[in-house]
């Protein structure tokens, strides 16, 4: 399960002043919150960056010692082979995760939002794959892409097809751990469209249906474009999340065979925690905190249209 | 009409084979598992894999329930507050707050992992509950805050102000107003603080090393990493580990969803 960041601004707010004693008592509610941020935050994300100058080893835990070596870190990332893979890799990943997870999850969100008997309770019941824990989700897909007794090479062959060496095959792994991935996060994306669809107001589809508008005239000119400030923002969100994804990827498949799943995530953790080669771990970490901080910002800068769109 | 409503069950049940899959292979021999055509139904079934599965997950059960409260408590106690002097109270420099609290939730998880690491090596916290529960709330900190605070934004300033006029501190104001009318609120940020824990796995595969204790899903990762054929014992442990979330979408359906949307759209 992801957590979702909850967005933006609080609506402006006049008044007074704020009394001395206000600003002193708010200060201490805030106390235990900015006492965290800065020793779990704070702390670690500067030592990251410090630990990525260093050559940081195993030794280092029992010696204390790991000598500063620059941008040599760096250096190596970027000059392994495995760095371009890794990219290309995280990059297929994530644009094939949320291309499918938004097509479905928009086409069952304009299915679902038809009022029928039981739809509310079969939307609900579509959240159960997001709900669960990632390590769950991905046990249960290794074992239906077992290469011999797994359901999903049982169905090909029921249809005459050959089966496929789903996790064997460097050709064949990325597109399951894809597949994995759009099966969860298609309950996000139906759920968040499903709210934007609700806020469309009923009358413009009355009036178009009226004009003679057909069921797709009106996805067109009606819902779609209405939809869009939520589609930037669901878009925007699936992104962050996705670049970062980890668990899926380690039980699925581990970043094999032969790294044909190695994302910039799976390879940063074992740089640190199979090599042992932390310095260079936090540096492919700090590449991917720029990542997902400059997509985190256009987020925000959409989130935040979205919200001065409402109110105007 | 009628046709709408056997297409909708139709897409659920094509999206949720995975978990009837699931539950099917908990329920038949391991042997079974490993015939060439798979058997659609646990028919004759055993409760074998869910015996194993007790028997070596068990200790673990219990671990993750204990970080995941652990969790919520620690979330709670430090969010709450915030959240408080963030909505009601007028800090200078709260919308900075605001904003690193949403940007610090884009950081990867790895990166966290990897700086925690070094750090909880000083500290003596590898391999202990409180070093998970403090690893796990920072995810679950900055959430807990902003959707306490979007909430308690909404909580009028009459009644906080009419609390002050009575002679209340605070403190006062806090714990007897803002505390039961923000009951729902808590209870949403709790429910998935908890979730949040008990999934957590990169912070359990590397914060711990396995030698004291260890959680669900990295008991998950390893049943399964060793290549073991025990298919039926790894199934039934993913369903134990699954039952918070199926609880959870019965018992509070309504903040799950209220959760979910406050999220990512609503103020």
């Amino acid at each position: 399960m992801t957590l979702v960041a909850p967005a933006v601004t609080a609506p402006p707010r006049t008044g007074r002043k704020p009394r001395r004693d206000n600003r002193f008592a708010a200060w201490l509610f805030l106390l235990p919150a900015l006492g965290y941020l800065v020793v779990f935050f704070g702390y670690p994300l500067a030592a990251n960056i410090a630990m990525s100058t260093q050559d940081y080893t195993v030794k280092s835990f029992y010696t204390g010692e790991a000598p500063f070596v620059g941008l040599a870190n760096y250096a190596a990332v970027f000059g392994n082979p495995l760095f371009s893979a890794a990219v290309l890799n995280t990059v297929l990943f994530t644009a094939g995760s949320l291309l499918f997870q938004f097509g479905i999850g928009l086409a069952l969100a304009v299915f679902f939002s038809g009022r029928f008997l039981g739809s509310a309770l079969l939307r609900s019941l579509l959240l159960l794959p997001w709900l669960l824990p990632l390590v769950v989700s991905g046990a249960v897909w290794r074992w239906m892409f077992d290469q011999d007794h797994g359901v999903l090479n049982a169905a090909l062959r029921l249809v005459g097809l050959d089966a496929v060496p789903w996790l064997s095959s460097t050709s064949w792994a990325l597109p399951a751990v894809v597949l994995t991935n759009i099966w969860i996060g298609i309950p996000f994306n139906l759920v968040i469209l499903h709210g934007g669809l609700r806020a469309i107001p009923a009358s413009l589809y009355e009036a178009a249906a009226l004009d003679g508008a057909g069921s797709w005239q009106r996805f067109r000119h009606i819902t779609w474009p209405l939809l869009r400030p939520v589609t930037g923002i669901v878009l925007m969100l699936g992104l962050v999340y996705t670049i970062k994804v980890f668990d899926v990827i380690m039980v699925v498949t581990g970043g094999g065979p032969a790294n044909a799943t190695q994302t910039l995530t799976t390879w940063s953790y074992r740089l640190s925690f199979g090599d042992f080669a932390f310095g260079q771990g936090a540096a492919v970490g700090n590449v991917l905190i720029l990542v997902a901080t400059v997509f985190g910002l256009l987020y925000l800068r959409s989130a935040k249209a979205t919200l001065a769109e409402a109110a105007a | 009409m009628k046709a709408r409503t056997v297409f909708g069950v139709l897409i659920v049940a094509v999206l949720l084979f995975p978990l009837y899959w699931m539950v099917n292979a908990s329920l038949q021999p391991s042997g079974a598992l490993l015939r060439p055509d798979p058997a659609f139904f646990p028919v004759g079934g055993t409760l074998d894999g869910y015996r194993k599965a007790w028997a070596t997950q068990g200790p673990n059960l219990l671990s993750s329930v204990v970080v995941a409260l652990g969790t919520v408590a620690v979330s709670l106690v430090i969010a709450a507050p915030a959240s408080y002097a963030l909505a009601q109270l007028k800090v200078r420099g709260g919308p900075v707050l605001v904003f690193v609290l949403l940007i610090v939730q884009m950081i990867p998880g790895i990166v966290m992992a990897n700086a925690l690491y070094t750090v909880f090596g000083n500290l003596g916290l590898i391999d202990s509950y409180l070093g998970l529960v403090l690893a796990d709330s920072t995810a679950t900190i900055p959430f807990a805050v902003l959707l306490l605070r979007a909430f308690m934004i909404s909580v009028p300033k009459e009644l906080t102000e009419a609390s002050r006029v009575d002679g209340a501190g605070y403190w006062r104001t806090f714990v007897s107003i803002i505390v039961p009318v923000s009951r729902n609120a808590l209870v949403t940020a709790g429910l998935f603080s908890f979730l949040f824990a008990w999934a957590d796995f990169l912070f359990a595969v590397t914060l711990t090393t396995g030698q004291s204790f260890e959680l669900i899903t990295v008991g998950i990762y390893r049943f399964v990493g060793n290549q073991s054929a025990d298919w039926n014992g790894i199934m039934a442990t993913a369903v134990l580990a699954a039952i918070p979330a199926a609880v959870l979408l019965v018992v509070a359906q309504r903040y799950v969803v209220a959760g979910l949307t406050s999220g990512a759209v609503k103020d």
